[in-house]
């Protein structure tokens, strides 16, 4: 429903609004692959920023003492005296700060930054610093996530005003797009005056909740959007197109549900009311509720597949959306700081420039005395050298596999489902990750990658269906692709099986029990291959020897449900991570 | 009325400094009873351990930790002692304070109840107290310089995203919350000071789950959910609009409001120990942990405690059933020995088991 250009338009006028006020708007998350689209759009909107507003660029994977700030050490060792570091943050108060490719942002960044949004200042309690620096920004997080997994952290996109998707829009369409930025200017001035009646604010609140927005965050934002508008078309107070358009643009992309349609709609199709027009018309909207009016323009503008999936998904859909902090998390953490100890530095290993000079510092005044008179330098000593001890935590994740075919038949599924929700239990508690993945049908599909959110592992298991053919094979080699992207990031994959060997689709999708069972077999040779650790656990009424057959060819413990209890599984789990769990 | 209390001057080597921003008043919080309840009555008593506060995202949990600062009635400290010790508490005081009693000069002021904001990031030698750089370089001194620890001594120590802090900093969280103090060697310096502060925090459970060592620190655990009712909703935006606005003239609009409640959890904390517990409802209390199959007496005495504190609160003279009911969700919820799957299912079994046993 929304036409490449019309994106693009709007697109446009969310950067207006958002020059006339970043901070109050919180931010932009622009999904777009790195191109002309995605530079044009930023060149804009450093077009119509005031020239002097800071910008600046925030790595992914900055440390904490470039944007938070910290101990200057060069300027430290200068002065004698220590000299406090702004951080990229503090550096851009008053501006706009860019989130390289915001969909790595770790959960323990994004966490930093909404404190930042919330507070419009930097804490700093680092390096032997407290500070409180201002730090009013706007962000604009650049997001190259390529599926629906990868995208700007839900802590960021809540308090964001703007979801933009440029996916769509060719280079072409990007060409005579204008906003001038005297206007931005008039309207940053104007903005302290602008008020909103409560008509609006009512609307802006029922629609959100119409759209099943749970986050009162929306309406608040829609309602700044709404102000920035009237602001850059000159007004002092918000009218209706103001809110239209504020709606529009904060809410289509957040919908999680469609309102049912009002049948006696006369054919009357929203004009795109662009912010800077002069507010001439409304007459054939004068008689109906602002609510109606602005519900009917946001559903315009909600993108076609987020449409065709909320009424694909309407029933089933829970409310809030799912965070995807257990992935990032792991991502991040390549061992973590256990202290400092005193070493001489070498190759690997780093040095803590800051704990080497607390070392050095008592020594300094009596270091002095021994001849040298120059009292701006320090002198640092061997002694003094102090490196960063990590501590590489291999993380274990768990990654259930679960056959939700029809020979699984459903109240097996319903058992296998208890055995992975006490498994999980025991995840808890030993703080595993775990991952989960289904195959049933042609396919395997990976329901949820590796987390340690047990919220979220309970509700993509409650969600499971079962049914249709047994694609064994194909979630073997699935589990065994997951496996291996785990090691390869420094974790210990743990696989456990829950199937009833009973395999009747090859790896092609062909149906037919001899060939599936081979390629399941060798599936099952491969993961041994790799030497993942692995469990088998038979979820038929009586142990099947498929099952057993699988289990020798992964030389994987076997483990018939009927008798397996929890304490038996969690034994097994346990027995079959012991090598490689604990340091 | 300082947002967030600051017991000793920070030290300032820079004059950029963000000016004190106005707090959003507590008692202008639409909805939320439930957590608000809970941080009131740890606010009444210390020794419940605080409040965890799980919510969705934008549900003003932080907000309403924050506001709790501007209600906290004055407490009585050592003056220019850093860290706040307690003139009457002879037995707990600092070296630095037993010197002074020794020689007469114990002189006391009233402070501000510490909040103290531990914010991510934030280094572990600004957490627990390190050399004091400035002095150590420019006078080649030996001192210690007192980090957030210190500064939260009798009173608040509050985590947002406390599932986001780093594993070493929740380690040493939970060592000095057991304690009750900080021992810090680093740097060729041997110091202990007591730190005895109430543990507040604040986290979205989607962001990854807490450790259950840590959730078992805090007394009372309160889910807060988004309004759903269209009117509240439409209030709380109003209010946040109105307050982002003007926050001066909104906080005027609610001083006396504020008032009322600081007077309220002063009036509180001073009939805390007069309130009675009576025998049946200690019983009562220990029934319902055993039906419920609470882990050990920690639940049942922050049960005790908590319906205490609502009592004083409430200005009743001894503890009731109603005051029983209402604790038993935030003090129990956590400790439950649960199937930790299911969550919805805590707060549900024990609203079964309060009902089982008060009766509907």
């Amino acid at each position: 429903m929304t036409p490449p250009d019309a994106a693009w338009e709007n697109a446009i006028l969310a950067a207006g609004l958002f020059a006339v006020d970043p901070a109050g708007l919180g931010g932009v998350s622009l999904r777009a692959s790195a191109g002309p689209v995605r530079d044009r759009w930023l060149a804009l909107l450093r077009g119509v920023l005031p020239p002097e507003t800071p910008l600046r660029r925030v790595p992914c994977h900055v440390e904490d003492s470039r944007l938070l700030g910290g101990l200057d050490l060069p300027a430290t060792l200068q002065a004698g005296r220590p000299v406090v570091e702004r951080g990229i943050l503090a550096e851009a108060d008053g501006g706009v700060v860019v989130l390289a490719m915001a969909e790595r942002l770790s959960p323990h960044m994004a966490g930093r930054l909404a404190g930042v949004l919330d507070h419009g200042t930097v804490r700093l309690e680092r390096d032997g610093f407290a500070r409180t620096l201002p730090a009013n920004v706007g962000m604009v997080a650049l997001d190259e996530g390529a599926d629906e997994d990868e995208a700007t952290p839900e802590a960021l996109l809540d308090r964001f005003a703007f979801h933009i998707d440029l996916g769509g829009i060719a280079a072409g369409a990007t060409a005579q797009s204008e906003i001038p930025a005297d206007d931005i200017a008039a309207a940053r001035d104007l903005l302290p005056w602008v008020a909103a009646s409560d008509d609006v604010l009512d609307a802006l609140c029922g629609t959100a909740q119409a759209l099943g927005i749970a986050s009162i965050r929306a309406p608040l934002l829609a309602l700044r959007a709404a102000c920035a508008a009237a602001a850059l078309a000159g007004r002092d107070e918000v009218i209706e197109d103001d809110a239209t358009l504020a709606a529009r643009l904060v809410f289509s992309s957040r919908a999680t549900a469609m309102p049912p349609a009002e049948p006696p709609q006369p054919p009357a199709p929203e004009p795109e009311p662009p912010a800077e027009c002069p507010p001439d018309d409304s007459p054939q909207s004068e008689n109906r509720p602002l609510d109606d009016v602005i519900l009917e323009a946001v559903r315009a503008a909600i993108p076609d597949h987020l449409l065709e999936r909320l009424q694909a998904e309407a029933a089933s859909r829970t409310k809030s959306a799912s965070g995807r902090g257990g992935a990032e998390q792991s991502a991040k953490t390549h061992g973590r700081p256990a202290g400092v100890r005193r070493a001489t530095p070498a190759p690997g290993l780093r040095l803590n420039l800051i704990e080497t000079l607390r070392a050095a510092a008592p020594w300094q005044k009596l270091r002095r005395r021994d001849g040298d008179t120059d009292p701006s330098r320090i002198r640092v000593m061997r002694d003094d050298f102090r490196i960063t001890r990590l501590k590489q935590r291999s993380r274990t994740t768990t990654i259930f596999v679960v056959d939700a075919s029809g020979s699984s038949a459903s109240e097996r599924l319903a058992e296998a489902k208890g055995a992975v929700e006490l498994l999980l239990a025991d995840c808890y508690v030993r703080r595993d990750e775990v991952a989960l993945l289904a195959f049933r049908g042609k396919d395997a599909e990976l329901l949820l990658p590796p987390t340690r959110s047990l919220v979220r592992a309970k509700r993509s298991l409650a969600g499971l269906p079962g049914g249709g053919g047994t694609p064994l094979a194909a979630g073997i080699d699935a589990a065994a692709a997951l496996a291996d992207a785990i090691r390869r990031r420094g974790g210990t994959p743990a696989l456990v099986i829950l199937t009833d060997g009973r395999a009747n689709i090859a790896r092609g999708g062909a149906a037919g029990r001899a060939a599936a069972e081979a390629d399941a077999l060798d599936a099952a040779r491969s993961i041994r291959g790799a030497s993942f650790k692995a469990l088998v656990i038979d979820t038929s009424a009586r142990p099947e020897p498929a099952a057993r057959r699988l289990a020798d060819a992964m030389a994987a413990p076997y483990l018939p449900l009927p008798r397996a209890d929890a304490g038996a599984i969690s034994r097994s789990i346990r027995a079959a991570q012991a090598p490689s769990l604990r340091p | 009325m300082a947002p967030v209390a600051l017991v000793r001057p920070v030290k300032e080597t820079s004059p950029e400094r963000a000016p004190e921003r106005v707090c959003f008043p507590f008692a202008a919080i639409v909805g939320q009873e439930e957590m608000k309840q809970a941080i009131l009555v740890a606010a009444v008593d210390a020794t419940i351990g605080g409040v965890m506060v799980f919510g969705d995202r934008g549900t003003g949990k932080s907000t309403a930790v924050r506001a709790l600062a501007a209600l906290l009635p004055p407490m009585r400290a050592v003056a220019g002692c850093r860290y706040n010790c307690d003139p009457t508490q002879h037995a707990a005081l600092c070296p630095e304070c037993r010197a002074k009693r020794a020689a007469g000069e114990l002189r006391s002021v009233r402070v501000p109840i510490p909040v103290v904001d531990l914010p991510l990031g934030a280094t572990e030698d600004r957490v627990v107290g390190a050399l004091d750089l400035e002095r150590a370089l420019t006078r080649g001194e030996k001192a210690f310089e007192p980090g957030l620890l210190a500064r939260a001594h009798r009173g608040f120590l509050y985590i947002d995203e406390v599932n986001l802090l780093e594993d070493h900093l929740v380690d040493l969280l939970l060592d000095v919350a057991a304690s009750g103090e900080n021992v810090v060697e680093r740097e060729g310096m041997s110091i202990r000071h007591p730190a005895r502060f109430v543990l507040v925090g604040s986290g979205n459970p989607e962001e990854g789950e807490l450790r259950p060592q840590l959730l078992d620190r805090f007394g009372l655990s309160v889910e807060v959910k988004t309004p759903t009712d269209i009117a509240d909703r439409i209030e709380v935006v109003r209010r946040r609009d109105t307050f982002e606005r003007d926050p001066a003239v909104f906080a005027a609009r609610w001083k006396r409001e504020e008032s009322r409640l600081r007077r309220t959890i002063e009036a509180g904390r001073s009939r805390l120990p007069a309130i009675q517990v009576p025998d049946a409802a200690i019983e009562r209390a220990a029934r319902l942990c055993m039906a419920l199959g609470a882990d050990g007496l920690r639940g049942e005495l922050t049960l005790i405690r908590a319906a205490r504190a609502l009592a004083a609160l409430e200005g009743a003279d001894a503890v009731a059933d109603s005051h029983l009911r209402r604790m038993a969700p935030p003090a129990l919820r956590h400790r439950l020995r649960r199937n930790p799957l299911d969550d919805a299912g805590s707060s549900a079994r024990i609203e079964r088991a309060v009902t089982e046993l008060f009766g509907a």
